[in-house]
């Protein structure tokens, strides 16, 4: 079925009985080509590209509760292509590109806008820092623009410019970066999915690898063994966990991450801000809520939720640039857990059990990457190589001394 | 699953935040710490051993990342200044032990 202007009419006048299920609830085959563990952004933009793209419609994803109630539902929907690194930047600039057409591509309003996404800095080193960086950006085809303090005042006048500890001296501005509405993605792309004929398997927990002899057969669930051709991994937050089911050991821990919603206020904040002094950002929604947040709880957790010190931290940062949301209450706290990876930057490569590919280590950027995530996955399971923006996301990059870390942070998750 | 769930909200209840109970300075809140990771960071490989590099690269970059009990290094930063092995469940943040790095590492030294 296809959405439409014409289609809302014709419905309205005929009492709205044309609307069908966005995707059907099959029971599992024995066998499918290509197995997907996960069925969030990444694992449904994965098949999705598969399909379309690559023309390989026998596949399955497998999700262990429903669909898109993982880290695809919990971030703050903030996309951006602001990336220094060769290794990175070109990824994410892909990613934005797909963004830009996604509503189009899936017939289905994910509600990318381009609202512009501002980096502020506070002094002369970071300033020539980001420079820097928005050089990178437009080598690598993206935008940036350089904003001194006037250019931010006039965007956000209320700022408190003058603050001792760190006066805002200007920013950097990615006119393309914003917000998407990121249920709309997990379900924009699980209707395409469906449509192309993929089978997204809800409940079907993956409870082991079939290994034999060093090649991966399929997989144990809880809805019985599925065999395929090749198993794909992209559980982004349970990396560890399901991993170690096929005994491997990776670059990540698992971090919990938390985020914010304010009570609907007026507009007010127009674009995207980040403070990365004060650990903090922030957008507002169609909705009227502040989206905020800011550093992740730092210690190993699967909990999906975290704890008190780090809310009133993220919001000491918030009323450092605002003072004036003091007196605006939190609506909603909540938490997702996130690979944090030893660079902090993702990977996206098969593993040393043959057939079985793995996706992950997104940290707590994995929103903005879905599109390009799932078409670069898609590329590699396809073709057994890794796409030309996606050659550096390796796991052995420890080994080989090629890390891509943003921050130079070295090999400290919790620091990334 | 649903277990698991069940026990973190007793958690929450007993504690708004995590505690850890220093077993020299008694109870104290999590803030005042700084998390390290896994408790095998301890566990330096000998660089004398023929594959010392292989070894080096596991203890630094791979980690194990369970689900479930972790024991895991905590500096008290705001307080003695002593590395703690502490034992936390990552599903529900619940803190069973706490040891002195400084006891256990002495106790790997004295058995060696």
């Amino acid at each position: 079925m296809r959405y439409s202007g014409l289609k809302i009419f014709t419905e309205a006048l005929t009492g709205n009985k044309g609307w069908g299920p966005n995707w059907r609830q099959p029971t599992p085959k024995d066998t499918y080509d290509v197995i997907i563990v996960g069925a969030g952004g990444h694992g449904l933009a994965t098949a999705y590209y598969l399909a379309k793209e690559f023309d390989i419609h026998d596949v399955a994803v497998l999700e262990k509760g429903w669909l898109g109630l993982g880290n695809v539902g919990r971030n703050t929907t903030i996309i951006r292509s602001n990336y220094m690194l060769p290794g990175n930047e070109p990824f994410y600039e892909l990613s934005m590109k797909l963004w830009e057409g996604l509503a189009q591509d899936l017939n289905y309003n994910v509600m990318v806008s381009q609202r512009g996404l501002l980096n502020l800095f506070h002094n002369d080193p970071q300033r020539d820092s980001f420079i820097r960086r928005g050089n990178a950006m437009r080598l690598a085809g993206a935008d940036a623009v350089l904003l001194d303090q006037d250019g931010v005042r006039r965007m956000y006048p209320f700022f408190d410019f003058d603050s001792s500890r760190f006066p805002i001296k200007g920013g950097l501005l990615q006119p393309r970066g914003g917000t998407a509405r990121h249920d709309a993605v997990a379900w924009g792309y699980a209707r395409k999915c469906d449509e192309l004929g993929v089978d997204i398997l809800q409940n079907c927990e993956v409870e082991s690898f079939i290994i034999e002899g060093g090649i991966c057969k399929g997989v144990e669930t809880a809805k019985g063994s599925i065999r395929a051709n090749k198993v794909a991994v992209c559980v982004a937050g349970s990396s560890g966990h399901v991993m170690a089911m096929a005994g491997l050991r990776l670059p990540i821990e698992s971090h919990v991450m938390q985020a914010f919603v304010s009570e609907a206020l007026k507009p007010v904040i127009h674009g995207v801000v980040t403070f990365g002094a004060g650990h903090f950002y922030v957008s507002q929604s169609d909705k009227g809520g502040l989206v905020f947040g800011g550093d992740i709880d730092g210690y190993n957790s699967y909990a999906q939720r975290g704890n008190l010190p780090v809310i009133e931290d993220v919001c000491e940062g918030g009323m450092a640039i605002m003072p004036m949301i003091g007196r605006a209450r939190i609506l909603r706290a909540w938490g997702g857990t996130v690979d944090m990876s030893m660079d902090g930057s993702p990977f996206i490569d098969k593993t040393d059990i043959e057939r079985l590919y793995f996706n992950g280590g997104w940290c707590y950027g994995g929103f903005k990457a879905t599109p390009a995530s799932g078409w670069c996955y898609a590329y590699l399971l396809a073709n057994d190589k890794p796409h030309e923006v996606a050659s550096k996301f390796r796991l052995n990059r420890f080994k080989s001394g090629n890390m891509i870390d943003e921050k130079g942070m070295g090999a400290q998750p919790n620091l990334h | 699953m649903r277990k698991g769930w069940a026990h973190s909200q007793t958690c929450i209840e007993r504690h708004n935040n995590m505690i850890i109970d220093h077993p020299l300075l008694g109870p104290r809140d999590a803030r005042e710490f700084v998390y390290l990771g896994d408790a095998s960071l301890m566990n330096r490989p000998d660089w004398k051993d023929e594959n010392a590099a292989e070894q080096f690269y596991e203890y630094l970059y791979l980690r194990t990342n369970t689900m479930g009990e972790h024991r895991e290094l905590w500096y008290h930063e705001h307080g003695d200044r002593s590395w703690l092995v502490v034992t936390r469940h990552t599903l529900t943040h619940e803190i069973t032990k706490v040891e002195l790095a400084r006891d256990l590492g002495l106790n790997v030294g004295q058995n060696k």
